[in-house]
């Protein structure tokens, strides 16, 4: 234990005297942050949205095709009550709920004037726009079908409702996705820049050559870096409440263990990387390769999954941002308990687990 | 039971054609308590066969036991007794010289108070500058900081891989004096050098050359094996004189030695003659021609050939 102990207040040291790297370690998520905050376009394509149809006549029937028929959106569900629609949005199947109140088409033939209430989830804001701009647009496309030459105009009042984020805030996507994004660099890149460094200065060839278990020696490496991980979970948590006053809506300690979890995952990466990387250099590529741009492309931060092509939204689901992200918007935004994201814990758990023990066993205890 | 046994070792290294062996199958014994030297240039595989001793690496064949532990068998036992001082300044460079101690100290389950007795003579010289950062020191004090680290933990055999490369001559006549009375403690040394000069004040040595031993001896028995004359000579015009020699076909070699060049013939007849005759008819002046007794160098050079 005091060896480990040793360690841990060596890596320590190495980390509070590199100043230079601490500042950036410590101030990148403040900046990313900010320079996340200006919004980020999404294209909309096949989004998944229900229909809860109360009339179920002509009208409704129409518009309900004519928005399926469209490139944007893909119906996947036909919901029965308004609980249905909050619960599906809760599971994560749709994106928008179309709801059509009772008498839809009567109320348009005989007084021109109906109703369409259109729920999206606005977690992520822009898309939630685009979705609700675009159902807009074909609802009063098929207005414009209905209107004979000559007669009194009928017009359909799209009435548009955000759960979640009714503000619209941009910070309420990309908090989580700075989140996910800063931890896996700082856990992952820094951890396996520390390792190499050991072999490239040739102090691994001592550390070897001692008594140390191997893996006693990669445990202490990484807990500097869980704590300066900490420091930036908790940055990047009171910059959003206090600053971009998005809130934390769901329970606190819950959102720190799953980030606990996901730091862990990705000081695993970085050791993983450690193991292959020869040089400080490669190492830092290989991070920026495999774990930056991922992070960036296949956790739904910045590009939606739904509008990528199959591959693709397979290949996601092996990144492990991906499944924090969501997590975090479950727990931080919608507000929900540790039953809404027990399946996306267990994905993380096992990607850590199996990351972990892969690393120790391909650690070297030897040099080549 | 040898300390150290060294069995038909070979090691190669991926090239880009094909391989390189660094170690031919070599195969030599360490004794209890001994300094012994391994002596061979640059890319001889010095610290190779280091890093197999101190399980670092695999050979690709053969035997070796350290402390009668098999290298590859029981490499966790002989990284409980060991001390190990690579070649490369191998300390946390910005760690004070105290911290890398405590540190290396701790790792090894002991402690500096521990073991201050072994490590004291060394580490009073440094002792001054103790919260100095590792990487500020010159590179004498960073050589006696490591052989501090390598010994914190009292280890029966001591690795030493070029400990004197890059050392000033006062640093390296103090550190050899160390080894010495480490030596007296009963901790076996093996320490390499590219220095011939370095050779004498080993208890025993092996001459290494790519990858192959040329002799294991005393450094008394090393010099006994040459058996021919050396001569030594020197003159006004050094270059050219040692054209002329070379030129000769009853000359076996010819090469500088410092202020002189050593010459040895192919046979022992009218060498001296030989030689004052080359300098007569080249008119170099102040000729002076005379027998030296050899030194490892000499060997080194003569067994090269061979």
């Amino acid at each position: 234990m005091k060896q480990f102990l040793i360690f841990v207040k060596k890596e320590w040291l190495h980390i509070w005297r590199d100043r230079r790297t601490l500042f950036i370690l410590v101030f990148m998520p403040i900046i990313q942050i900010i320079l996340y905050g200006f919004a980020l376009t999404n294209e909309v394509k096949n989004a998944k949205i229900a229909v809860f149809d109360q009339s179920r006549d002509e009208a409704t029937r129409a518009i309900s095709t004519k928005i399926a028929a469209s490139q944007y959106f893909n119906i996947v569900k036909n919901l029965y009550s308004y609980q249905d629609i909050e619960a599906t949005f809760r599971k994560g199947q749709i994106r928008m709920a179309v709801v059509f109140p009772q008498g839809f088409r009567y109320d348009l033939l005989h007084s021109n004037h109906a109703q369409i209430q259109l729920i999206a989830d606005a977690t992520d804001p822009n898309t939630a726009n685009t979705l609700t701009n675009y159902a807009s647009a074909i609802i009063n496309d098929y207005q414009q079908t209905l209107r004979p030459t000559g007669s009194l105009p009928y017009t359909i009042n799209t009435q548009v409702r955000m759960l979640y984020n009714p503000e619209l805030k941009g910070a309420y996507n990309f908090v989580p996705g700075v989140m996910a994004l800063v931890l896996m660099l700082v856990c992952a890149m820094m951890t396996s820049i520390a390792i190499v460094k050991e072999k490239e200065m040739g102090t691994m060839e001592v550390i070897l050559v001692s008594p140390l278990k191997p893996f006693r020696i990669i445990i202490a490496k990484t807990i500097p870096y869980l704590l300066v991980s900490m420091v930036n979970i908790a940055s990047i948590l009171l910059l959003s409440v206090y600053a971009l006053r998005v809130p934390i809506a769901g329970n606190l300690g819950l959102l720190i263990a799953e980030s606990v979890l996901f730091t862990i995952t990705s000081l695993s990466v970085g050791i993983l990387i450690s193991n292959t990387a020869k040089t400080q250099q490669m190492a830092m590529f290989t991070s920026m390769m495999s774990l930056f741009l991922p992070t960036l492309l296949f956790s739904g931060f910045m590009f939606p999954i739904e509008n990528m092509p199959v591959p693709l939204q397979v290949i996601s689901n092996a990144v492990p941002a991906k499944w924090y992200f969501i997590i975090v918007k479950d727990v931080m935004i919608k507000g929900l308990g540790f039953t809404a994201v027990w399946r996306e814990t267990l994905i993380l758990i096992a990607m850590t687990a199996a990351l972990l023990g892969f690393s120790i066993y391909k650690f070297k205890i030897r040099l080549a | 039971m040898k300390t150290v046994t060294i069995e038909h070792i070979v090691k190669t290294y991926p090239a880009e054609h094909g391989t390189v062996e660094a170690l031919k199958g070599i195969s030599f014994e360490i004794d209890q308590g001994e300094v012994f030297g391994l002596i061979g240039p640059d890319g001889a595989g010095k610290t190779s066969l280091f890093r197999i001793l101190t399980t670092l690496l695999l050979a690709n064949s053969g035997n070796a036991t350290v402390n009668g532990f098999d290298v590859v068998k029981d490499y966790k036992s002989i990284r409980n007794c060991i001390g190990y001082m690579p070649g490369k300044f191998s300390l946390y460079q910005d760690l004070s010289v105290q911290e890398n101690l405590e540190f290396f100290a701790t790792i090894f389950n002991t402690s500096i108070r521990q073991n201050y007795g072994l490590i004291k003579e060394i580490y009073e010289q440094i002792e001054p500058f103790k919260t100095r950062k590792a990487g500020q020191l010159s590179g004498g004090m960073k050589q006696k900081l490591a052989l501090c680290c390598a010994l914190i933990h009292k280890p029966t055999v001591l690795f030493l891989d070029e400990p004197t490369t890059g050392v000033d001559a006062v640093s390296r006549r103090e550190f050899w004096e160390m080894l010495h009375r480490l030596k007296v403690q009963g901790i076996t040394i093996l320490v390499s050098t590219p220095y011939m000069d370095e050779a004498s004040l080993c208890d025993r040595v092996a001459l290494i050359q790519k990858g192959g031993l040329l002799s294991v001896n005393t450094p008394k028995g090393i010099i006994s094996e040459f058996k021919k004359t050396l001569w030594s000579v020197s003159a006004d015009d050094m270059f050219g004189f040692m054209k002329a020699i070379k030129k000769d076909p009853g000359v076996e070699s010819c090469y500088p030695f410092g202020q002189v060049h050593h010459v040895v013939f192919k046979t022992e007849e009218n060498s001296e003659a030989w030689l004052q005759q080359i300098a007569v008819q080249n008119n170099y002046n102040k000729a002076a021609i005379k027998v030296i007794e050899p030194n490892i160098e000499d060997c080194f050079m003569a067994l090269m050939q061979d």
